[in-house]
């Protein structure tokens, strides 16, 4: 198990070198940029010349990814160009943000998801079958940004159930420890902070929700209805249990297995689900930081750092998910 | 009075856009308390359908069940599911026919031979679970202690079908069902696992039906056997009286196609011409009739009625087998 877990960590290190090279190229390549951004379109070449300079952006590719390889690993990233503050601290401000609403999202497609997957299955091609088939296929192809401001009009400016925007309502007095809202109000006390900040999260988590959730039907409802015709369910049927028991401890133990993985892989949609719904509900968050760092005069330092950040959550989720597959799965444990 | 009595039992099933087919056909036989009966028939004969509708565990749609399953003066097939379902496991027990796909793959052995014991004994776990050691030393898996926290995957054939029977075992039904509980197993194995069904068996004085291809299992441990053919009983008789005489040409057959170590170098293996794929529907005549060598006319003119014989058995057939073999 220990030799699995190392041999995986390495793995890491060489996809996150190889990542790192090809965004730092990628973005050194893109049109326009900080020296643009930061002196205007009317600068003198020689002003030009002097900031790119003193940027470190004349030296040879190569040379400035070294230079930024070597003080990452010093846990140096920069300042950001853009605010002069330090890129830890400018990203360290929109993360928790960004996980919080992912977390969100996470549990409604998963909470909701897998219930509605085993019933479909179980109601197999009876009304409630075929309204989950036609509902996931609406949720896999309406585009987030469509549905977030469809949502957004429809609660927020028709019915007044949500906040339209931001996570906070302003004048709720909320003591800053995580920078998880509705976990800094649990742990301050301020039950007030932690109702307003769900009360701001659930409609852009539904909106981030709505692909994981479209797919953990899918997924559920086509692997429970494998299981249902396993030997072993049939033998549960035979040893008279209960209801409850076949579906939790035959059905659905082994049927969450193909689950679990989806899980995974789904991070990556949230991650670049979040880009789209934080700019629709003006989130604050890592989306916001992005769009903000690409728009605002290619913040490279910043930029680097974000996407690196992302790759890595990315990997480090589905590390823990393969890891977690052993601890349900005896038969991987072996092996 | 019988302890389990099959009436008229008939499952058709239906598909939507398909021909309706009767897998099984106004099926009749009885188990008395502490009797071993046999089901014998080739693929597709209709004898795991049989074990399936008495269990109530056909799907509950596609399908048409009808006729009487008495058991302990109830009727079976007209049962609520959640009275079926009290009965299922603790008064009839099942053991089927693969070992590896009939264990949960990721629940420990322990945990489901003790899950059987809490929901019909009202045991809690960790009761159940010494008590599932027990079952599991009673069936002969050694290290029981271990084996309980083992999965499927871990242990062997052979062990597996003891666990499984231990399962169908655990609450003392008066009733146990084996579908073809030796198939998937290799020959020695088959050999200790019917010694060990006979052995429980008799001690516990549970009734035993013996669902099987295999004469061989037959053999060894049924007293009463039914011969199904196309999805009928075609012939019913007491284990010595089927294997010195069997009447029916289709029985005649099956005994004739088992290999001998006696028999002289050389000698072809008898077979059954022809495959069920050849059957006439029972309503134009016999089944058997296309596969038949002792066919005659009548046999083309409607279903041979299942009539009683005179060594106590029954049979359907309109020119039974006279000659005599010696048993295999």
């Amino acid at each position: 198990m220990l030799r699995v877990i190392v041999r995986r960590l390495l793995q890491l290190v060489v996809t996150l070198i190889a990542l790192s090279a090809l965004i730092f190229i990628w973005l050194r390549n893109l049109p326009g940029g900080p020296i643009e951004a930061l002196l205007g379109e009317r600068a003198t070449p020689e002003r030009r010349a002097l900031l790119t300079k003193a940027l470190g952006y004349d030296q040879p590719i190569l040379v400035q990814y070294a230079k930024f390889m070597q003080r990452v690993l010093t846990g140096n990233f920069g300042n950001s160009i853009r605010t002069g503050d330090p890129v830890t601290e400018v990203i360290g401000r929109a993360f928790p943000a960004t996980i919080e609403l992912a977390l969100a999202a996470m549990i409604i497609a998963v909470g909701l998801g897998v219930p509605l997957g085993y019933l479909a299955a179980r109601h197999r091609g009876r009304l409630l079958d075929n309204l989950s088939i036609a509902g996931t296929l609406l949720g896999i192809s309406i585009p987030i940004f469509f549905l977030g401001y469809l949502l957004k009009d429809v609660f927020t400016q028709n019915i007044h159930w949500f906040p339209p925007s931001g996570r906070l309502s302003t004048g709720v007095d909320n003591t800053n420890v995580t920078g998880f809202f509705v976990l800094d109000g649990l742990l301050t006390r301020e039950f007030d902070a932690t109702a307003d900040a769900l009360w701001h999260l659930i409609l852009p988590a539904f909106t981030l929700a709505t692909i994981p959730l479209a797919v953990i039907v899918r997924i559920t409802r086509a692997s429970v209805l494998d299981v249902l015709n396993e030997d072993y369910v049939r033998t549960a049927e035979a040893k008279g249990l209960r209801h409850k028991t076949i579906r939790g401890r035959h059905i659905l133990r082994n049927a969450l297995l193909p689950v679990v993985t989806t899980i995974g892989l789904q991070t990556g949609a949230l991650l670049s689900g979040a880009v789209l719904t934080e700019k629709v509900y003006n989130w604050g968050g890592l989306g916001t930081l992005i769009t903000d760092s690409i728009s605002g005069g290619r913040d490279y330092p910043v930029l680097q750092t974000l996407i690196l950040l992302a790759a890595l959550v990315f990997v480090v989720v589905n590390l823990l998910v393969d890891l977690s597959y052993a601890f349900i799965d005896p038969r991987v444990r072996v092996r | 009075m019988s302890l389990l009595d099959v009436r008229d039992l008939s499952v058709v099933f239906q598909r939507r856009g398909e021909r309706p087919f009767t897998a099984v056909d106004e099926v009749s036989f009885s188990v008395e308390p502490g009797q071993t009966v046999g089901l014998v028939g080739e693929s597709g004969c209709g004898k795991s359908v049989t074990s399936l509708a008495i269990m109530g565990l056909l799907p509950r749609r596609g399908n048409k069940v009808s006729g009487q399953v008495m058991f302990d003066g109830a009727d079976l097939l007209a049962l609520r599911p959640d009275d079926m379902r009290d009965r299922r496991g603790r008064d009839i027990g099942m053991i089927f026919q693969d070992p590896l796909s009939s264990l949960n793959p990721v629940v420990p052995i322990g945990t489901q031979v003790a899950e059987v014991l809490e929901r019909h004994r009202g045991m809690d776990r960790k009761a159940a679970l010494k008590e599932a050691r027990e079952l599991l030393d009673a069936v002969g898996i050694p290290d029981p202690n271990r084996r309980l926290k083992e999965y499927p995957h871990q242990i062997s054939g052979g062990m597996r079908q003891r666990a499984l029977i231990a399962i169908a075992l655990a609450c003392k039904p008066r009733l146990l069902i084996a579908d073809e509980p030796t198939t998937a197993l290799d020959v020695t194995i088959q050999a200790q696992i019917l010694t060990l069904l006979k052995q429980l068996v008799d001690e516990t004085g549970t009734a035993l039906i013996m669902i099987t291809h295999d004469l061989g299992v037959v053999a060894g441990l049924c007293d009463t056997v039914n011969v199904l053919y196309g999805g009928k009983v075609v012939e019913r008789a007491a284990r010595h009286e089927l294997f010195a005489r069997p009447r029916h040409p289709y029985t005649h057959g099956l005994l004739n196609s088992v290999p001998r170590l006696d028999s002289p170098r050389g000698e072809r293996l008898h077979a059954i011409r022809g495959s069920v794929a050849d059957n006439i529907p029972w309503v134009e005549g016999c089944a058997f009739a296309p596969r038949c060598d002792n066919v005659v006319d009548a046999c083309l003119e409607g279903t041979p009625p299942l009539e009683p014989t005179a060594t106590g058995g029954d049979l359907r057939c309109n020119n039974p087998v006279t000659e005599e073999v010696a048993v295999p």
